[in-house]
């Protein structure tokens, strides 16, 4: 693994058993032999439609759902851990290390907490802190860093808006010192308005603090302008993952140009040019055989019906999956 | 074209526990036949409580300032929406000539019916007919809208739906009733993009097939542009802009609107910066005086704008905006 990695997975799957029938125990692959390497210092995105898998690698990564094969590698400066065995005393030490920020905390917290305790609990949690006196230095610290006004903090916040949410869960996962962050959809329920606001912050952070970000999103603009390198998910495996630019300029697989296309031009002349994804993703318990993507590829042969495309690099970096990638961009412009 | 529904001088305050807070500020607009209005404008602005009062729905707590008036034009006469009174009366606009969607499906179908049930339900309130030809239309519409076995389907819940399945038996409880407005607030909102794309060409087709007036809530300027004949766009209650969709994207007039476009990330222009709206929403009950987007707006001219509230100005025939920066155009005109 090179020194520049800062978590790399290797064939990863989440599988979760489902009732167990006693002729066969069926299980349900979330997330099925996906490999990425997360480079240090870099806003990895994370993009499918619901259902395919996003959230799950996410929280596998963060030790948060169960790696049932293959394996994830995390090396920081000072260690260096084997998430599918980690446990213990080290697992304590990986929770500081990688954190998640939630889309909005206060569904899962006591509306009785202020500002000050939300951002404190996980340094109380963890036992971080020696003294109540440090506990609030550093939330003092990191709300400053997350542009909260201070005075907030004694506040409740019910009475904040989307974007003061929004900063405060940044803050909370930010408190204990990560250098790995999961944000899940951070930005979906957020205005536009606003939500620039909310990524601007994110990046500025990432460069201050030296932070290694996955980026979870459905939306696509969202990320072109965030990420340096996006992976597209679908039901549960990885389809494309290459350097932003590269995908954005020449997506390779027919299920992340379908996406593009899906995306609605703000130009009211480009109406119906869009080419439409017909049906929905389907259940992962009820996978295609082959090509996963058959059933709604526009492109589909025989081939896909039988045989599962593997993920593979032709040497620049642009990984993609997909038998007829190479064919396609030459007779279907993207 | 001739008008379907007017809103002229819509004022509409909530009786709260902090006081009176005012949703919607003195907003006037018209809806013709087949005609689709895009209503924007972010969280808090006042879409939704706009888009209810066209049927009469907001809360017990609403208070309706005496000048507001909404005409409402069906084949049997002009309905004045805000005297209606009993449900007999509000059943004209609830469910009759207007139909709503939403963001969450979940919330048109009551959880203990099937789907059937619910939809001949509200058929046979609206339209004299036996149930088997309520549920023989439901059928068709069901079918209409892309639902696969319409007929098995039918006796399910909506929560055995997929999430684009579900918004599509929406649309098609929606529709059933063959209202002349379909109001859908953020109906999109929470769909990927593909399905998404699914619904909006499904709600373009049904448009151009049963000749409807729609307003299409939303904050997506994206989906707007790919839908709406005419823009609305509300800031704090008030409406600060409104015009062709083709006008507003690409000729902004109003600060505010300015803004929302600049703070799109464009996926044809990936090196621009992104620009936010400086400075969030203020609370409804702190509203500003003057023009209420000063507290945020970049373009603030001083004192006027802080004191004087702007009022429309007709830019074109139809192209209208509430800032001062447009006040001498309408001296002139
Ligand atoms: N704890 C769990 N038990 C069983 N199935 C799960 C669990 N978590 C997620 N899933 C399933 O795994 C699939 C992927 O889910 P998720 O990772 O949430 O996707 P995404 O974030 O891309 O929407 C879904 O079909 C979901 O229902
Ligand atoms: N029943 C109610 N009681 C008090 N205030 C309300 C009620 N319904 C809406 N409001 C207030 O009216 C304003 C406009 O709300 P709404 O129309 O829902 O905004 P939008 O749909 O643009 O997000 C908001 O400040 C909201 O809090
Ligand atoms: S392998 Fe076949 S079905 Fe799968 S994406 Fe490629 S062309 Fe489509
Ligand atoms: S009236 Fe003044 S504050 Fe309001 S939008 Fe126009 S320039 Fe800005
Ligand atoms: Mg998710
Ligand atoms: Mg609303």
């Amino acid at each position: 693994m090179s020194d520049d990695i800062l978590i790399s997975a290797d064939r990863l799957t989440v599988g979760y058993p489902l009732g167990n029938s006693i002729l066969r125990k069926s299980v349900l692959k979330a997330v099925n032999e996906v490999s990425v390497h997360i480079e240090r210092g870099s806003f990895f995105g994370l993009v499918g439609e619901s259902g395919s898998g996003k959230t799950t690698l996410g929280r596998a990564l963060l030790k948060a759902a169960p790696i049932t094969e293959g394996r994830a590698i995390y090396r920081d400066d000072e260690v260096e851990y084997d998430l599918s065995t980690l446990d213990g005393a080290e697992l304590k030490d990986y929770r500081k290390r990688a954190q998640l920020i939630f889309q909005d905390p206060y569904a899962a917290l006591s509306p009785r907490m202020t500002v000050r305790d939300i951002i404190a609990e996980p340094l109380e949690v963890m036992g971080l802190t020696a003294s109540r006196q440090e506990t609030d230095e550093r939330v003092r610290e990191i709300a400053a860093k997350c542009r909260l006004n201070l005075e907030h903090l004694r506040r409740f916040p019910h009475a904040f808006s989307g974007g003061q949410r929004q900063r405060i869960s940044i803050a909370r996962a930010l408190v204990s010192g990560p250098k790995f962050v999961v944000a899940d959809e951070s930005v979906a329920a957020l205005d536009v308005s606003i939500q620039a606001d909310v990524l601007n912050l994110l990046k500025q952070l990432q460069s201050d603090l030296g932070l290694t970000f996955m980026f979870i999103s459905h939306d696509l603009s969202v990320v072109a302008h965030t990420c340096d390198h996006v992976a597209v998910m679908y039901l549960g495996r990885l389809v494309e993952s290459a350097p932003t630019r590269k995908l954005f300029a020449m997506p390779r697989h027919p299920y992340t140009r379908a996406l593009f296309s899906a995306i609605p031009s703000l130009d009211p002349d480009d109406r119906g040019k869009a080419q439409k994804l017909e049906g929905e993703i389907p259940s992962p318990l009820n996978q295609p055989p082959g090509c996963k993507f058959h059933t709604r590829c526009p492109n589909a042969i025989d081939r896909c019906k039988r045989e599962e495309p593997r993920l593979e690099d032709p040497g620049d970096g642009h990984e993609v999956s997909c038998h007829r990638w190479r064919e396609l961009l030459e007779t279907v412009p993207a | 074209m001739s008008s379907l529904i007017d809103v002229e001088n819509l004022t509409l305050q909530f009786r709260t526990d902090e006081g009176l807070v005012t949703a919607v500020d003195d907003v006037s607009f018209s809806l013709a036949k087949g005609e689709v209005i895009g209503l924007v404008g972010e969280s808090g602005s006042g879409k939704s409580v706009t888009a209810k009062s066209l049927m009469h729905l907001n809360a017990r707590n609403a208070l309706y300032a005496p000048q507001s008036k909404i005409t409402l034009y069906t084949d049997a006469g002009e309905v004045d929406v805000l005297s209606l009174r009993t449900a007999r009366e509000l059943n004209v606009v609830r469910g009759g000539a207007i139909s709503m969607i939403f963001q969450e499906p979940m919330a048109s179908f009551a959880p203990a019916i099937t789907i059937g049930s619910q939809m001949v339900e509200q058929l046979q309130l609206h339209g004299d007919m036996s149930k088997a030809q309520a549920r023989k239309i439901s059928v068709e519409m069901l079918d209409r809208v892309g639902i696969s076995d319409p007929h098995k389907r039918i006796d399910q819940f909506a929560f055995e739906l997929s999430g684009g399945m579900r918004q599509r038996a929406m649309i098609a409880m929606a529709l059933s009733t063959q209202p002349k407005l379909l109001i859908a607030d953020e109906p999109t909102t929470a769909l990927d993009v593909t399905i998404q794309a699914q619904v909006i060409d499904l709600m373009k087709d049904l448009v151009n097939e049963f000749h409807m007036g729609i307003i299409f809530i939303t904050h997506d300027l994206g989906v707007v542009a790919q839908t709406a004949d005419k823009v609305c766009v509300m800031y704090l209650g008030r409406m600060v802009e409104e015009g062709p969709v083709r006008e507003v994207i690409r000729h902004p007039k109003h600060p505010y609107t300015r803004g929302l476009i600049q703070a799109l990330p464009r996926l044809d222009d990936l090196d621009s910066p992104l620009t936010p709206v400086p400075g969030d929403i203020p609370s409804p009950l702190e509203r500003p005086s003057g023009c209420v987007f000063h507290t945020r707006c970049q373009e603030i001219l001083g004192d006027i704008c802080k004191s004087a509230l702007p009022h429309d100005t007709q830019l074109d025939a139809t192209h209208r905006v509430a800032c001062h920066l447009h006040d001498t155009k309408e001296v002139g005109a």
